[in-house]
């Protein structure tokens, strides 16, 4: 099942105008803030309405403004994150986990209540009111109450965003675990790189109401002309990699396509896969198999495009193996090495700036 | 009781009390409803609703008596079609006591369920609808229970205004005994009567009591309202 969006609406400042696709899996909506990402959430929930265009879930429309189709909030079948969670108050946090269970239809496959609790480990809160839960708590009843709803499609608005960082790093796994175990089509909101990097399978890039960019994520994320986007310091690429060995000196040995990369111990087993995330500051490139360097990932490619910054900096794609890297250098060091599209070129990433918080499991 | 009052009083307070009850019970659904399409609705004549809605509590008594004489009276406009319809007479019965101790606490009640209303995130509801829930359910589970002490509070606040209703109602209804002589009018007459201050004496305890009593209540309840919609 996959959703369609192509709609059109005015905004304060500028018009929304947007189309796009999202394919089976996370599809993530990243953009600034005020790009008109929880616009479009919104109007696929049905609690906006588009002055113009249509909504389509696999086939069914949900909002068509020339046949003027727009069917209820109430009987779009979607699950809703919302980012500051809004469980009823004056329910216990099992009724607020079963509130929208009557509405699913008789046949509607999905998990049921002790599923859910496993799956977001709410086990032992289900008595609890709301009022009695940490942010994190909140957010993983959130989730449950949209899963045990059986909706059609997840919509998630930056659900991370009102939460520390080890509140963010308690809930990510088990939206990893959705992903990857619920089947169901996730369109997911944020604006930080980190958790798309970490969980989403397909990106739209918003921009002052405009999909600036669309496709697969490794695509998309490692696409030089998205640095600007994404900011310099986040750019980076995300790569898909099995876990090869774990060596005795506290490192584990990853393959990904162009070559092997070492990382800090990984709690998972050999086997496994997992996505890394290298940022493009962290690459540094050399026209020669560097020899004497204290650095252990060392991966051989050819360059893809060169891309100019506003300042002294460069882009710089490389292909290796199957995947892509992005590297952040100087134009002066680009022109020294002269880099151009098809150049051989090792790209040295240092062990260390491949940190353990960037790893999902994936 | 009944031996502490005597007959005349105790018929008073019981009157009162049946009037009162009957005027908060029937009027209370139509009160939620106001507040609510008040606090959360947009629509032409939200004003004037509003504004329709406060007049009792602005205009003199006497007059609100008056003008509901001059429409629910046995010739009146919506008098004589209820009477034709339904056989309901206002003028000079219980019924019509109960009629103007509505009207004249109903300020009062959509005020107070206003107020809970608005205190209660829309964003809760909707929530609620995303889950499936249909409108009316919503209402019922999320939106009611959220607000239901502001209305326990806004009912008895408008309960004590209807035990205290004096000007409409004796220009409405009169003042006849066992039949529309409420509380408020039978102090009233003790009070006109030589040696009757005993007995206004008695009843205005009794006024007291229920007034205290009532504020104490929705006092109580008001304080768990917050609690409740915090959620702890």
């Amino acid at each position: 099942m996959s959703l369609t969006v192509d709609i059109a609406h005015p905004l304060a400042g500028f018009d929304l105008n947007v189309a796009f696709e999202a394919p089976e899996g996370v599809t993530a909506l990243f953009g600034r803030s005020g790009a008109g990402k929880t616009t479009v959430i919104n109007a696929v929930a049905g609690l906006l309405k588009p002055e113009r265009g249509r909504i389509l879930l696999g086939g069914e429309t949900l909002f068509d403004a020339t046949t003027r189709v727009n069917l209820p909030v109430h009987r779009r079948r979607l699950g809703y994150v919302f980012q500051d969670g809004r469980l009823f108050p004056h329910l216990s946090v099992k009724q607020n986990l079963m509130y929208g269970r009557r509405f699913a239809p008789r046949g509607a496959k999905g998990p049921d209540l002790a599923e859910v609790a496993d799956l977001l480990g709410l086990s032992t809160l289900l008595e609890r009111r709301p009022g009695a839960l940490s942010g994190g708590e909140k957010q993983r009843v959130a989730i449950g109450r949209a899963l045990l709803s059986r909706p059609r499609l997840l919509l998630m608005d930056e659900p991370l965003a009102a939460l520390d960082a080890a509140r963010k790093d308690e809930i990510l796994p088990y939206l990893e675990r959705l992903r990857d175990r619920a089947g169901l089509p996730i369109l997911y909101v944020s604006h930080s790189v980190a958790e798309v990097a970490r969980l989403a399978t397909s990106v739209v890039v918003l921009e002052a109401g405009q999909v600036v960019r669309a496709g697969p994520a490794e695509q998309v994320l490692s696409d030089p002309g998205m640095v600007h986007q994404i900011g310099l310091r986040e750019a980076g690429a995300v790569l898909t990699a099995r876990i090869a060995a774990h060596h005795g000196d506290g490192l584990s040995e990853l393959q990904v396509s162009g070559g092997r990369l070492f990382l800090p111990h990984l709690d998972q087993p050999v086997g496994a896969q997992t996505r890394v995330r290298i940022l493009a500051q962290d690459v540094m490139l050399a026209t020669e198999a560097p020899r004497g360097v204290s650095a252990l990932n060392i991966l051989e490619g050819e360059v893809v495009t060169l891309r100019d910054g506003s300042g002294p900096g460069a882009i710089v794609q490389l292909r290796c193996g199957g995947d892509l890297l992005l590297s952040r250098i100087t134009r002066r060091s680009a022109e020294v090495l002269r880099l151009a599209p098809g150049t051989r070129i090792f790209a040295v990433v240092k062990t260390v700036s491949i940190a353990r918080s960037d790893v999902g499991a994936g | 009781m009944t031996d502490w009052l005597g007959p005349d009083e105790w018929q008073a307070v019981a009157l009162s009390l049946k009037v009162s009850l009957w005027a908060i019970g029937l009027s209370l659904p139509a009160g939620i409803l106001a507040a609510y399409a008040l606090a959360r609705w947009s629509f032409p004549g939200k004003q004037l609703l509003n504004g329709i809605i406060h007049l009792p509590l602005i205009l003199p008594p006497v007059v609100t008596g008056y003008l509901l004489l001059l429409s629910f009276g046995r010739r009146g406009p919506v008098g004589s079609l209820l009477y034709d319809w339904f056989g309901l007479i206002f003028a000079f019965r219980w019924t019509g006591a109960a009629l103007a101790a509505a009207i004249m606490a109903f300020p009062l009640m959509v005020r107070s369920i206003r107020l809970a209303v608005e205190s209660v995130d829309p964003k809760l509801e909707q929530a609620a609808s995303t889950l499936g829930a249909p409108r009316l359910w919503v209402f019922f589970t999320v939106t009611l229970p959220l607000i239901l002490p502001g209305v326990i509070a806004g009912a008895i606040l408008g309960f004590a205004k209807a035990m205290g209703e004096f000007g409409a109602t004796i220009t409405f209804v009169s003042n006849i005994p066992g039949q529309t002589q409420t509380l408020p009018s039978a102090i009233y007459t003790f009070l006109q009567v030589p040696g009757g201050e005993t007995q206004a004496m008695r009843l205005v305890l009794v006024s007291v009591t229920v007034a205290m009593a009532a504020l104490a209540i929705s006092e109580v309840l008001a304080r768990r309202a917050a609690r409740r919609v915090s959620g702890a």
